[in-house]
């Protein structure tokens, strides 16, 4: 594998945000997605400090990937990553406590999170730095989107509203993002509590099987079906 | 896929122990370094925390000590579980009230919160610090969700009776939430356990005090 490959990048930005999307393909962290998902503020900051670590235990596996033995490559990457976590923690702790509030104890989850080890392993340790990096931002892009996604579906059904307090996370500029989708809402507890976090994120993997399904059935009718083809 | 023939080296156990130890090193001195760098910061952060935290439930201009660095743990076993922190509010050495740290269970778990008194025991105010309450049910004790927990303020053991320290369903003066009856009754109980509390630690805090003053007393006597 080499810079060579054009359509190597596109590839790897389709599996990350799509085919082969951590969460909704793979199924992995889901422990992390169905627990923080309350609002969906909570899931954009959760997924970006998923996204962060990533792309920083990426970059280092990828770089040392060469002077690491199979024997023990699990290990090496264990502790590569729960130190990344650790000072990713204290980092923003220290320079970005507002945030720190809101994220804290989900921070010091993430080295729970097998996804992060999941590409670290079978990805960045076999590939070079750019692609590494790239994998990083796609895996990363591709749990945030699925994270916002289920916690806008549990916050507009539990509390009707939208990025409620995403001021506390980005700072004041963004208050425009806060929305109340239905005023003085009085709806169902359920979609907030962990039960409603399996079923949004049920419905979310359902949609995703039939686009899947309906874009399969298209390719393989299309060839033995010009007409259909001309049409689209 | 990059599989770089590796030399024969690498496959000695000696290179792979020192390999992983000396990753192991770095990234000790990485965490060391790190450690180093925020720790003062963090601090700092916590100190601050606890202060906002203290000014909301102390009016600022009731006390002239810092009642952070004269907290003393206390165990209530009778009221508390776990020990109670009582950060005294001084106007020069006169007691002016306090604040208590108290953890109570609610229904998902633990709750912290903190109760600024006065003198007498009067309730300047409560927060929540920290809880595991539904979100949407029963976190309306955050002042940031509802204007609940400011109904303790001006609360005290001798304006309120035992019965009326309770929620409306049993009977009380606090209003429970819909659908969250344990979350309100459970913090009521708490408050109303640190006021007894605070009563219990100043007639022991007054005694004590009581001796200086006869003492000051009988000094004054004496140089006249």
């Amino acid at each position: 594998m080499s810079d060579s490959n054009p359509g190597q990048y596109s590839r790897i930005f389709r599996d990350g945000l799509w085919d082969n999307n951590v969460a909704i393909a793979q199924m992995l962290a889901l422990c992390p997605l169905l627990a923080v998902t309350t609002t969906a503020t909570n899931g954009l900051g959760m997924g970006i400090a998923s996204l962060l670590v990533l792309l920083i235990s990426n970059t280092v596996v990828s770089m040392i990937r060469g002077i690491i033995t199979p024997q023990i490559r699990i290990p090496v990457i264990i502790v590569l990553i729960a130190s990344v976590v650790t000072l990713v923690d204290m980092a923003i702790n220290a320079w970005l406590h507002p945030l720190y509030k809101v994220l804290g104890l989900f921070i010091a989850l993430i080295v729970t999170n097998c996804a992060i080890f999941g590409r670290a392993e079978s990805f960045a340790a076999k590939n070079p730095v750019l692609p590494s990096i790239a994998d990083a931002l796609a895996m990363g892009i591709g749990f945030t989107w699925v994270l916002v996604a289920v916690g806008a579906v549990r916050e507009i059904l539990g509390s009707g509203t939208l990025f409620a307090h995403a001021s506390l996370l980005l700072g004041q500029q963004f208050a425009w993002l806060e929305m109340t989708v239905i005023p003085n809402y009085t709806g169902p507890l359920l979609p907030l509590l962990p039960p409603g976090a399996f079923m949004a994120f049920g419905f979310i993997i359902a949609i995703k099987r039939l686009i899947d399904r309906k874009v399969a059935a298209l390719k393989n009718t299309a060839p033995s079906n010009p007409g259909l083809l001309q049409k689209t | 896929m990059t599989t770089i023939a590796s030399p024969k080296y690498r496959e000695r156990l000696a290179y792979q122990a020192m390999l992983l130890g000396g990753v192991c090193y770095l990234v000790s001195m990485l965490l060391i370094g790190g450690k180093l760098s925020t720790e003062q910061l963090i601090e700092q952060h916590i100190i601050n925390d606890q202060l906002m935290m203290l000014e909301q439930v102390l009016p600022a201009d009731s006390y002239n000590n810092n009642p952070l660095t004269e907290a003393t743990l206390i165990e209530f076993p009778e009221y508390f579980k776990e020990p109670v922190k009582i950060l005294p509010a001084k106007t020069g050495n006169q007691l002016s009230g306090a604040a208590l740290i108290a953890t109570t269970p609610g229904w998902g778990g633990d709750m912290q919160f903190i109760v600024g008194l006065d003198e007498l025991g009067t309730v300047q105010g409560v927060r929540v610090i920290s809880h595991k309450e539904t979100p949407g049910l029963a976190d309306k004790i955050e002042l940031s969700k509802d204007q609940w927990i400011l109904s303790f303020n001006g609360k005290s053991l001798g304006n309120t009776s035992k019965i009326q320290w309770a929620v409306e369903k049993d009977g009380g003066e606090f209003d429970q939430f819909t659908g969250a009856t344990i979350t309100p009754r459970a913090l009521v109980n708490g408050v109303y356990d640190t006021l007894q509390v605070y009563q219990t630690w100043r007639n022991q805090g007054t005694e004590t005090m009581g001796t200086l003053t006869t003492e000051t007393a009988t000094r004054g006597e004496s140089s006249q």
